[in-house]
């Protein structure tokens, strides 16, 4: 199973829906396109949904820091949301959540970056 | 029951899925948990992985070796390449250690399968290949080996 992604603009974030299994194979290609969207889109903000992602491994985790540090450089806030048991064990094992906001859904990532639903 | 299963492919990454799926599937059956599934799914990814980027630098035309292993409730897995190995290994097993910063990786490869098996052992040595070893009890066998 590969790895579909959405993006999708909202006010000023930048939405990231990711779908199916995300690992070095898929990352690139992920990044390229993230890069590319955080370039071409006035946003500043963003929030990543990792609902429908049902497996992810060290090189995901790769991704997801690159993108932090970057929407952080930019003085912006990066939130993920939605996250399974799953995928959740490897990010409490790499401490990201002491640096990067989770929370529940998209909705509550949405209103804590001030966003109307 | 013992059963065990040898795959051979080559070193391209769209066979890192290829690997998670084959080990799951030989695994599944000693029924182990959605978690242990997904702690071995991780670890086959990590160590394809490595030996595809570090092992042989993306070079394609090489050749990764899986061992997969089941006796009674306990997993045995062997990933095998003939690339440039680890010089030093001890560095290599550090959280956040990574040779290749500018490849956006993250340097949790070896931490990852130290904490989601039981054992984890790394032979290798420059120009010799990386044989990483790994064995995992599933949690639903472990008492009645107690």
């Amino acid at each position: 199973m590969s790895l579909h992604v959405d993006f999708i603009v909202k006010e000023n974030v930048l939405l990231v829906r990711l779908e199916g299994e995300l690992d070095h194979h898929e990352a690139s290609r992920l990044r390229e396109a993230w890069q590319q969207e955080l370039a071409n889109n006035n946003v500043g903000h963003v929030i990543v949904n990792l609902e429908k992602l049902t497996f992810m491994d060290s090189s995901g985790l790769g991704v997801m820091l690159g993108r932090y540090k970057e929407v952080q450089a930019s003085g912006s806030e990066m939130v993920i949301c939605s996250i399974s048991p799953e995928v959740r064990r490897l990010f409490d094992l790499s401490g990201m959540f002491k640096i990067v906001k989770l929370v529940d859904n998209e909705t509550f990532a949405l209103e804590m970056l001030g966003v109307a639903s | 029951m013992r059963n065990e299963m040898t795959i051979e492919f080559l070193s391209v990454s769209e066979n890192e899925s290829l690997a998670r799926v084959a080990v799951a599937s030989f695994v599944s059956q000693i029924n182990p948990t959605m978690e242990e599934l997904t702690d071995i799914k991780t670890v086959v990814s990590e160590a394809v992985t490595n030996a595809i980027i570090h092992g042989y630098q993306e070079k394609v035309d090489q050749k990764v070796r899986l061992m997969c292993s089941i006796d009674g409730g306990e997993i045995e897995i062997t990933i095998q390449d003939e690339g440039e190995g680890i010089e030093d290994v001890e560095m290599a097993r550090e959280p956040l250690y990574t040779s290749k910063p500018e490849w956006e990786r993250s340097g949790m490869g070896f931490t990852i399968m130290e904490n989601f098996m039981d054992h984890v052992e790394i032979t290798s040595g420059p120009g010799e290949g990386t044989t990483i070893h790994m064995k995992k009890q599933l949690t639903s066998t472990k008492a009645l080996c107690n």
